[in-house]
């Protein structure tokens, strides 16, 4: 009998902190795969987070350097700009990416920042406890906001493929999710792509990807993936926002 | 006759693998880990096609799929 599917040599065998159910295991997993299978384990430069994916460093077989709230594409543009012939991604929540980073963010983006970065929208900010991120639903409940997050009061969703698809220095953006096998097979592709713009020297590439949190949704794994495919992309559509040629 | 084996030390009993078997073989333990979760198990001789779904779906990644010739 022949194995033919199991974890790939840019994971470690160190068991995940994220709870049960939670997308971020998903998504590390398709980016280890995109890593191996296009040959750059070994030039590959990770950025970790801070938020759930903080310990990203425990999880990924290859060099992973921390940064502060906010800061992985600034931190992912020295790097790449002393070693360009390094790898190098950021893989940031949505507190990280949309709120205290968006500066960095949309500078990086602006530059044309040769980097990928793996943007994981889980709509609340959840390491903290599940409370109102920039991208938390309009009416969704969370810790900061228990009767439903108003307009009026806490402003709309932020979405961040389509706040960047204006900015000339982006080659490549594109929203995906992972909540079921057949998301999670083309959130691989897109990833995989992202990636190979970097390669190909096209300039920044992000990929957002739709994630269930069910422990501060307050629900069920199986509801979580339920609301990801009923409600969550209701909100933020699928789709490739942008692909320059 | 495929099947997987599924790490159970590292399974956190989500049970979204059960969710997407096409062959409904995949139950949770009555037993727990030393976690404290009850992990999925694989119904012994039950039937497995390797389709791989969940492998797809396992975000602690402790599934492996073996596939008979």
């Amino acid at each position: 009998m022949k194995k033919i599917l199991s974890k790939t040599e840019s994971l470690k065998a160190t068991p995940h902190l994220y709870c049960p159910g939670c997308g971020h295991g998903i998504i590390h997993r398709l980016v280890a795969e995109s890593i191996d299978e296009l040959g750059l384990r070994e030039k590959t430069i990770g950025i970790a987070p801070v938020g759930c994916a903080v310990f990203a460093y425990d999880y990924f077989n290859f060099d992973v350097s921390e940064a502060p709230h906010g800061r992985p594409p600034a931190v992912a543009t020295g790097i790449k700009r002393v070693r360009p012939d390094k790898i190098v991604f950021t893989y940031q929540g949505d507190g990280d990416l949309a709120a205290i980073g968006t500066a960095e963010t949309i500078h990086a983006a602006n530059r044309g920042e040769n980097i990928t970065v793996i943007f994981v929208n889980n709509a609340n900010y959840g390491m903290t406890g599940g409370q109102m991120a920039p991208t938390t639903l309009i009416g969704q409940k969370t810790a900061t906001s228990p009767y439903g997050r108003d307009p009026k009061r806490e402003g709309y969703p932020m979405k961040v493929c389509e706040l960047l698809s204006s900015l000339e220095g982006v080659a490549y953006l594109e929203r995906v999710s992972v909540s079921n096998p057949k998301n999670i097979i083309s959130a691989k592709r897109a990833i995989k792509k992202a990636f190979q713009n970097q390669v190909d020297g096209k300039g920044f590439s992000l990929v957002e990807v739709l994630s269930q949190c069910p422990v501060d949704w307050g629900m069920t794994p199986q509801n979580s993936i339920k609301w990801v495919e009923d409600v969550f992309v209701k909100a933020f559509p699928l789709g490739v926002y942008k692909d320059k040629k | 006759m495929s099947k997987i084996e599924i790490i159970t030390e590292k399974c956190k009993g989500c049970g979204l693998c059960i969710i997407v078997c096409p062959k409904k073989s995949i139950q949770l333990s009555k037993n727990f880990n030393k976690a404290g979760y009850h992990p999925a198990v694989f119904v012994e001789g039950a039937d497995c096609t390797a389709c791989g779904l969940c492998f797809q779906v396992c975000p602690d990644v402790c599934i492996e799929v073996y596939k008979d010739k």
